[in-house]
């Protein structure tokens, strides 16, 4: 792929979904696009690239960036952070709590949680699990439950393993009871969510990095208000809100705010 | 320093485990098998064992079982490391006694990842 080609291919993420594309990569981008090239019935991503700018046809656009935008997780990333979250913040919540995974992936991060209702019902809370992701293809991988090998030794432990999988050749599918927690759709973070209500947990992290600074700015805030009044919402351990957004850390559990004197405030 | 044995009888296995546990700060010590395992955890404890699953003389559940009967033997931490990749036999793994358990092929996130799971920094 050209320089040229790159740069459409970021420009259209960018417009479609506010990815942030890095021309320089080109390696990652030949890698993600060759399959939607080949299921197109292309010769190569060139001449997928090619037809994009010739005629935007609009399944075609989505699968590009679709493909773009495949985030990377893995089970109980920041193991830490989810079980503090399970512990103290969800039983702290009481009542109706709602818990949002938005840009999911591939599920991993709402699955951890839906193991952990298996295991330990917090006291006092009904918690209801959604995800969502950008991605048709992700979302139909996520609902499957089939994972490999080497996706269920990144933050599994062996008794969670031995616990909630089955196996089924050489792949390892999560239980009917803890895939039945959750609830999927697709969504794409740029639109309206105010359509989505309002949720007591939104975990959006590892999202905002890989988006385009404009595109952070929307997420951010659009995401911010589906928090209910005394919500949290999870970013990435390393990820934070600007100073002065009206949002405070809830203990020492990185990345976790709650809007500060329990008034929602956009961030 | 912490130390690890590791129990494998695959010379390259060994090699390649050895290189993944120093990059995280262990000092390794190595065995061919269950009874060089046992033999060199009598002389001095390990503070974790890698144990592969099927090895001449000595395999790695009858190591587990033996090293558990030994003095200080319920001290280290047992993270099986074999390709046995069915779920009954990661389960009578962790039934006799093992931290954890990881499947080979491995790499260096998976094995970090392991051992802080069975409670090692």
């Amino acid at each position: 792929m050209t320089p040229r080609e790159r740069e459409f291919i970021a420009r259209l993420c960018a417009a479609k979904a506010g990815l942030k594309v890095a021309v320089d990569r080109d390696y990652l981008i030949e890698t993600r696009l060759a399959p939607v090239a080949r299921r197109e019935g292309f010769d190569s991503t060139a001449d997928l690239v090619q037809a994009l700018r010739e005629r935007a046809d609009e399944r075609q656009v989505w699968a590009v960036t679709e493909a773009m935008g495949q985030g990377d997780t893995a089970f109980f990333r920041d193991r830490d952070v989810l079980e503090g979250l399970w512990s103290d913040v969800v039983p702290a919540l009481g009542g109706l709590v709602r818990v949002w995974s938005a840009g999911c992936a591939t599920g991993q991060e709402i699955y951890s949680l839906a193991m952990l209702l298996e295991e330990q019902r917090p006291e006092g809370a009904k918690v209801e699990l959604f995800a969502s992701d950008l991605s048709e293809r992700m979302l139909e991988k996520a609902q499957s439950g089939f994972y490999s090998q080497f996706e269920v030794q990144r933050g599994l432990s062996a008794r969670r393993l031995v616990r909630h999988f089955e196996q089924k050749d050489e792949a390892f599918v999560l239980s009917r009871r803890v895939r039945q927690h959750v609830r999927w759709r697709r969504v794409n973070l740029m639109e309206d969510l105010a359509r989505l209500g309002e949720f007591e947990v939104v975990l959006c992290r590892n999202v905002l990095p890989g988006l385009t600074e404009a595109a952070q700015e929307r997420v951010r805030e659009q995401v911010t208000r589906t928090v209910s009044p005394g919500g949290v919402l999870v970013l990435g351990a390393g990820e934070t809100l600007p100073a002065g957004s009206g949002w405070a850390a809830v203990g020492s559990l990185p990345g976790v705010y709650r809007v500060q004197g329990g008034r929602r405030a956009v961030a | 320093m912490k130390t690890c044995l590791v129990v494998d009888d695959s010379r390259v296995m060994r090699k390649v485990a050895r290189r993944i546990l120093e990059d995280l700060g262990f000092e390794v010590a190595e065995a061919a098998d269950g009874a060089e395992g046992l033999a060199w955890c009598r002389a001095m404890m390990p503070d974790v064992i890698l144990l592969d699953w099927h090895m001449p003389v000595m395999g790695g559940l009858e190591f587990l079982r033996r090293l558990r009967l030994e003095p200080g033997g319920v001290g280290p931490k047992v993270v099986f490391c074999s390709v046995e990749t069915d779920l009954a036999r990661i389960a009578e793994a962790l039934d006799e006694g093992a931290d954890e358990y990881i499947m080979k092929p491995f790499d260096g996130e998976i094995v970090a990842s392991k051992l802080a799971m069975a409670g090692l920094p």
